[in-house]
């Protein structure tokens, strides 16, 4: 009789860690790299890779020098 | 620990559809942004050189002008393309792949008024050689309108009740009712013409870029692909 609500928890947690290996983790990790790749080529203030970016920089209109 | 399947897909779509679309950017820009971009750099160097003439300090390598430049312009905007792509994944993943290449413009469209269009309305594209206000501050402000901007455009788009809606349209505009930052005085060694054109140009090329960015992803990470 009690088992009910017990079965649906476990399916609501299931359902809940699937969201979170399928949607949540891979598009957490794509968006660090995403952003990590952004930073590099638009926004680091390194000298060599800001002028090796500069024109790509001033063509996205990403605030340059 | 997380499905790596997923993830594979998500990094191999985006490493293709920002190859191919920094590429498409680096052909358009030929057009008219680099073009422009040269002509006001020979405008900025004679204004630097009647300025400050016993200056040859210590000077940072920077690419020769030719294919040499034209090379490293090719790699960062392949490496913006792959890391805006990752980012249009990122959200496809969380959203719901999409199911063919026109829902993928969609999504390109949403990031060229994110990354493009927002901040430009303040901050519009500039030439070598025009005085803008400080650079962490336009940094910031840069910042503050994409993160406010994409915020705004998913409340308006996903948000189920009318009050959300609306918060997302106010988020739209707030950072445009707290203009971004100005240099005290606006000047420019390049012509206004010129810095017109690079803006017309830049405008279209992003544009390109954009649409074709989100249509490889809607092909490449679309749905049982």
């Amino acid at each position: 009789m009690s088992s009910t609500p017990v079965l649906l928890d476990n399916a609501q947690t299931q359902v809940r860690s699937e969201v979170l290996k399928d949607k949540i983790l891979p598009a957490m990790l794509a968006s660090m790299l995403g952003l990590a790749l952004l930073y590099t080529a638009g926004f680091s203030d390194i000298a060599p890779l800001h002028n090796a970016a500069h024109d790509g920089r001033h063509s996205a209109s990403f605030p340059c020098h | 620990m997380f499905n790596l399947t997923t993830f594979k897909e998500l990094i191999t779509a985006a490493l293709w559809s920002g190859l191919l679309a920094g590429l498409l950017l680096t052909a358009v820009q030929q057009i008219q942004v680099i073009p422009t971009l040269l002509q006001a750099e020979v405008y900025e160097e004679n204004a630097a050189v009647s300025t400050t003439e016993n200056s040859h300090e210590h000077q940072e390598w920077q690419p020769e002008n030719g294919w040499e430049r034209t090379f490293f312009t090719a790699a960062a905007n392949i490496s913006l393309g792959i890391g805006f792509a990752l980012l249009i994944g990122a959200v496809m993943c969380l959203r719901g792949r999409p199911n063919n290449w026109r829902m993928g413009l969609l999504w390109g469209l949403a990031g060229y008024t994110t990354f493009f269009v927002a901040p430009s309305l303040g901050l519009p594209p500039e030439v070598p050689g025009t005085t803008a206000a400080e650079l962490a501050d336009r940094q910031s402000w840069w910042l503050i309108t994409v993160l406010d901007t994409g915020f705004g455009l998913s409340l308006l788009a996903f948000a189920k009740t009318k009050t959300y809606k609306f918060f997302g349209a106010v988020l739209l505009a707030a950072p445009h009712l707290i203009s971004a930052p100005q240099p005290e005085v606006h000047s420019s060694a390049a012509p206004d013409e010129l810095a017109q054109s690079f803006i017309i140009a830049s405008v279209f090329a992003n544009a390109v870029f954009w649409l074709a960015l989100g249509g490889l992803m809607g092909q490449f990470y679309k749905k049982d692909s």
